[in-house]
């Protein structure tokens, strides 16, 4: 790894260190009740007792965030095993058998990559009501042709190769081939797929919760954060800016590492 | 033991009708030594494919017979096929590099056909992998047990991959071009090495090739191959000292002679 290689993966792993050292503290305790209102810290400025001040309705906006980026990680990281899951399966199932059931699956893949994911979330949601684990399962199912899409171009690679033949004449069975000798082969190439997907789902969900149908309130999550300090961005813009950077920090933080973690192979 | 009867291969794909190999006939006997050559594209790795049941089923038509110890291997079920295959006939490639999967150690990789055809428990398995790496003249069969692939020499992969298809004792070895990736002292010590074999344990062996010299010196028939079609076939030393057909002749007339030895 060259110089700045070095250091674009050193500041990611600091940023992402802290932002999983928050997401700790988040589950252990809060400084504050997350939910507990008080109308005397209503628009408190930034301070010792209230590090990101306080709300609309005087609750304590650090310990909010800290909430909020445990339930971002949270969905994101059940948004991307579901993508990932299924996706390999699939993805692994087509690129190994071909024929036909590739044929069908993958031109149904691509129907699906040819809708926004977005757009497509808003439907499942639309259907089965807002929510948390509606968004998880909306935004798992739009992501899965992504994964799936990958994994099959590798295993198209990998299953040509003569240790592939080899193991195949040994009278391996396709089970056996698929999971002992290709999976762990896709190890580099999923984890930046992960990586990548991990922060496309952190926007997706700020992005759903800011429009109002994933977290649903008094909960609080980063998108939903920025939403509800929208309204009083004039009076107290520290409760919008604080919720904003960390989104910020998190997608910049797995970026640099998914760049330098994918192309060191 | 092996007998290929009119062999035809036929791909069908995007790109219409493709047939790489026509009417293909031969035999082999136990502990046969047989060549092939030919130019890429002959058909000579295709057939052999076709024998360790490689081919893809998809888009190709097959027909003819191969028979196994009285078993027809073309076209039947593949349950039949996996108890052959890796047993009874084994397979080594060209490429020792892309020959083992980079992240399993090579002892793991050798032992694979013991773990899918017997139920030795992992000593067991191990001490087999380990007498088979010294077999092919590895000095240090227990590092190399202990390696991944990239830490061996390509002559060292190709050895280790000789020993995952010795190991279950096969009677058909198939080396599709196993030496043309290495340079000439290795491809040389190779050769002994499948010599070797054949001489101690019987294993007949099927040696695909396009280079004439490593045939002659190796085999002691040989089947000439152009376009998918065998064009001559004999005992080694008749048809590269009497060839009849004009292809062959020019195969050995493109052989290079030592420039030192002509200088004088």
């Amino acid at each position: 790894m060259d110089k700045s290689k070095k250091s674009k993966f050193i500041t990611g792993l600091v940023i992402t260190g802290i932002i999983v050292l928050l997401t700790l503290w988040g589950m252990i305790k809060t400084p504050y009740d997350p939910y507990a209102m008080d109308s005397g810290a209503k628009f408190a400025k930034v301070s010792f007792s209230h590090f990101f001040g306080c709300d609309q309705f005087g609750r304590d906006v650090f310990s909010r965030v800290l909430i909020g980026i445990r339930e971002t990680m949270f969905i994101a990281a059940s948004v991307v095993f579901i993508g990932v899951f299924f996706g390999t399966i699939l993805g692994m199932i087509t690129g190994y058998f071909g024929g036909w059931l590739d044929e069908i699956l993958m031109r149904f893949n691509d129907a699906m990559l040819a809708f926004p994911s977005i757009l497509l979330a808003l439907v499942i949601i639309g259907i089965f009501g807002p929510g948390k684990y509606q968004l998880i399962a909306a935004l798992g199912i739009a992501f899965i042709p992504s994964f799936a899409r990958v994994v099959r171009g590798e295993v198209l690679k990998i299953r040509n190769l003569d240790y592939v033949l080899s193991v195949k004449l040994y009278g391996a069975s396709d089970l056996r081939i698929l999971v002992v000798h290709i999976l762990p082969n896709l190890k580099t190439v999923l984890l930046s797929t992960v990586i990548i997907g991990f922060n496309n789902a952190v926007l997706a969900e700020a992005g759903m919760s800011y429009l109002g149908i994933g977290v649903q309130p008094p909960e609080p999550s980063l998108g939903r954060m920025l939403s509800e300090a929208q309204a009083y961005i004039y009076t107290s813009p520290m409760s919008a800016i604080f919720p904003g950077l960390v989104i910020v920090l998190m997608i910049l933080g797995f970026s640099l590492l998914g760049d330098t973690v994918g192309k060191k192979h | 033991m092996l007998k290929v009867e009119d062999l035809n291969i036929k791909i069908n794909d995007r790109r219409g009708n493709t047939i790489p190999v026509k009417d293909v006939d031969f035999e082999m006997d136990r502990g046969d030594i047989l060549g092939i050559v030919g130019e890429s594209g002959s058909g000579k790795s295709m057939s052999a494919l076709a024998i360790a049941g490689l081919l893809s089923r998809h888009d190709m038509e097959k027909s003819g017979h191969i028979i196994f110890e009285g078993v027809s291997l073309l076209n039947c079920p593949r349950k039949v096929l996996r108890k052959i295959q890796g047993y009874e006939i084994s397979m080594i490639f060209q490429e020792p590099l892309t020959s083992l999967n980079p992240i399993r150690r090579v002892g793991w990789q050798v032992e694979e056909s013991l773990r899918i055809h017997t139920t030795m428990d992992k000593a067991e398995r191990r001490e087999r992998a380990l007498k088979a790496l010294a077999d092919v003249e590895l000095d240090d069969p227990e590092a190399v047990y202990n390696s991944f692939p990239h830490e061996l020499s390509g002559g060292m992969r190709q050895r280790a991959m000789i020993a995952a298809a010795m190991i279950s004792e096969p009677r058909l070895l198939i080396a599709d071009e196993p030496t043309t990736a290495l340079d000439v002292t290795i491809q040389a010590q190779i050769v002994e090495l499948l010599k070797k074999i054949n001489r101690e344990r019987g294993t007949a062996i099927l040696f695909i090739s396009h280079d004439l010299s490593l045939v002659n010196t190796l085999c002691e028939r040989v089947i000439v191959m152009k376009d998918g079609l065998v064009v001559e076939s004999g005992i080694c030393e008749e048809v590269f000292n009497n060839p009849k057909e004009e292809y062959t002749k020019g195969l050995i007339a493109a052989i290079p002679k030592n420039p030192f030895s002509e200088r004088k």
